[in-house]
């Protein structure tokens, strides 16, 4: 396995006061959080501040850390010495539920993790925990409903009380309506625990992928309509696609790009439903052969047309 | 581990099927109740029904519940700033499918 450097990871000398380190990791933390954070691989980033800062702000922890470190450098290959840990004593004292790099296991152990095993369960003997977990769905999901296949990744802790992740297929029926940020809950798809007791539950949150088509706010759907310029200044029924199928859309007369059609409860079937936004687009014909050269130019023969007039030139 | 010949598994959308109590919320996110009294009376979580014995909370409350927790122990926040961030990630979020529906 791979050695870690935890004071790179922080980016702090090895030298560094428990405040310099705490300051580091609230700053990174802030930068990674996975609810917070817009970067590439917040959650990988995280993870690894999480660990470094549980190592390096525990002084038995640090002590034992830097003496094994000793001119070593990160990315080495690394077996952790058979005497390792003998003399220090570590004990969890966070309460974090990610799991941790082989690197951290095999140096600190189950013990040394900041265990979440006792922290559910105690208050309530009988009953296994529920399990969270959140997935990307097609939009086509909500909008018409259906079952998909599922691939889950569950923290769990294991027969030797290590955290690991595992993972889990469901061919799971998703709620037609269901919005962004819900969460399908299937009863008793939750931690088991030995024996008897029910099991507890499985919350999966959901969020969408871009559609090639439509664009998606809370229950809203939005969808660009092209039109021609003729359509636009006559009006004219257009076939138009919608989550339901298509429809023939009124274009009313003297329509302006940019302009918003409603179609009232036919976005997210959702209760209540909500709305389907048309934004009309007005595409020009290309003027690539002389017909159509002569089009335009008869039209700016015809209308004495300024676009510029409220910019006073 | 093919899952594709199983029977579709069916689950409600959790957020329009229940109203949560105290005990519920506390029970879900391994909090004590205390905790989540602090969280109402920060303004972090609303309750939407309030007898003169118990108060009632939609089902969005939990992932408020769960995200305030881990804000305040990954963050090290304390509860006004958990409610500020909250407030302020929302109104981030809103802008963000805003702009991401109608541009």
């Amino acid at each position: 396995m791979e050695f870690k450097d935890y004071y790179k990871v922080m980016g702090v000398a090895r030298d560094a006061t428990e405040t310099q380190i705490k300051q580091a990791y609230r700053k990174l933390a802030r930068k990674y959080h996975p609810d917070v954070s817009k970067e590439k691989d917040a959650e990988a980033h995280f993870k690894e501040v999480g660990e470094a800062y549980e190592v390096l702000k525990s002084p038995e922890k640090r002590a034992a850390y830097d003496q094994l470190g000793q001119g070593r450098s990160a990315g080495e290959d690394f077996r952790p010495p058979p005497d390792w840990g003998s003399g220090f004593q570590f004990s969890g004292t966070g309460s974090r539920d990610s799991s941790y790099s082989d690197f951290f296991e095999s140096l600190f152990g189950a013990q040394g993790r900041a265990g979440t095993a006792g922290r559910h369960g105690a208050r309530h003997p009988g009953r296994g925990e529920d399990h969270h977990a959140r997935v990307l769905l097609d939009l086509d999901a909500t909008l018409l409903g259906g079952p998909r296949q599922l691939t889950l990744r569950i923290p769990e802790i294991d027969s030797d009380g290590r955290l690991v992740t595992k993972e889990r297929v469901l061919n799971v029926q998703v709620p037609k309506g269901i919005l962004a940020g819900q969460n399908i809950r299937l009863a008793g798809q939750g931690a088991r625990l030995p024996g008897e007791g029910t099991p507890g539950d499985l919350f999966i949150e959901v969020e969408f992928q871009p559609h090639p088509l439509y664009r998606i706010d809370g229950r809203d759907l939005y969808l660009d309509l092209p039109i021609a310029p003729w359509e636009a200044a006559l009006g004219a029924m257009v076939k138009t696609p919608t989550p339901t199928g298509a429809v023939e859309l009124k274009i009313p007369a003297g329509s302006r790009a940019g302009g918003k059609l409603r179609l009232k409860g036919r976005g997210v079937p959702a209760s209540p439903p909500g709305d389907f936004y048309v934004i009309v687009q007005v595409a020009l014909p290309a003027a690539d052969d002389d017909k159509a050269k002569a089009a335009y130019a008869a039209m700016a023969a015809a209308l004495p047309f300024n676009p510029r007039a409220n910019l006073g030139v | 581990m093919s899952a594709s010949n199983q029977q579709a598994l069916h689950g409600a959308i959790f957020e329009e099927s229940v109203m949560l109590t105290i005990e519920d919320l506390s029970r879900m996110c391994a909090v004590d109740e205390r905790h989540i009294v602090e969280f109402v009376h920060e303004g972090v979580l609303n309750v939407v029904e309030s007898t003169s014995t118990e108060w009632r909370f939609s089902g969005a409350a939990l992932r408020r519940t769960r995200l305030a927790l881990r804000l305040e122990r990954d963050l090290e926040l304390n509860l006004a700033g958990v409610a500020l961030a909250i407030e302020l990630m929302e109104e981030l979020e809103r802008l963000r499918r805003k702009l991401q529906a109608t541009l």
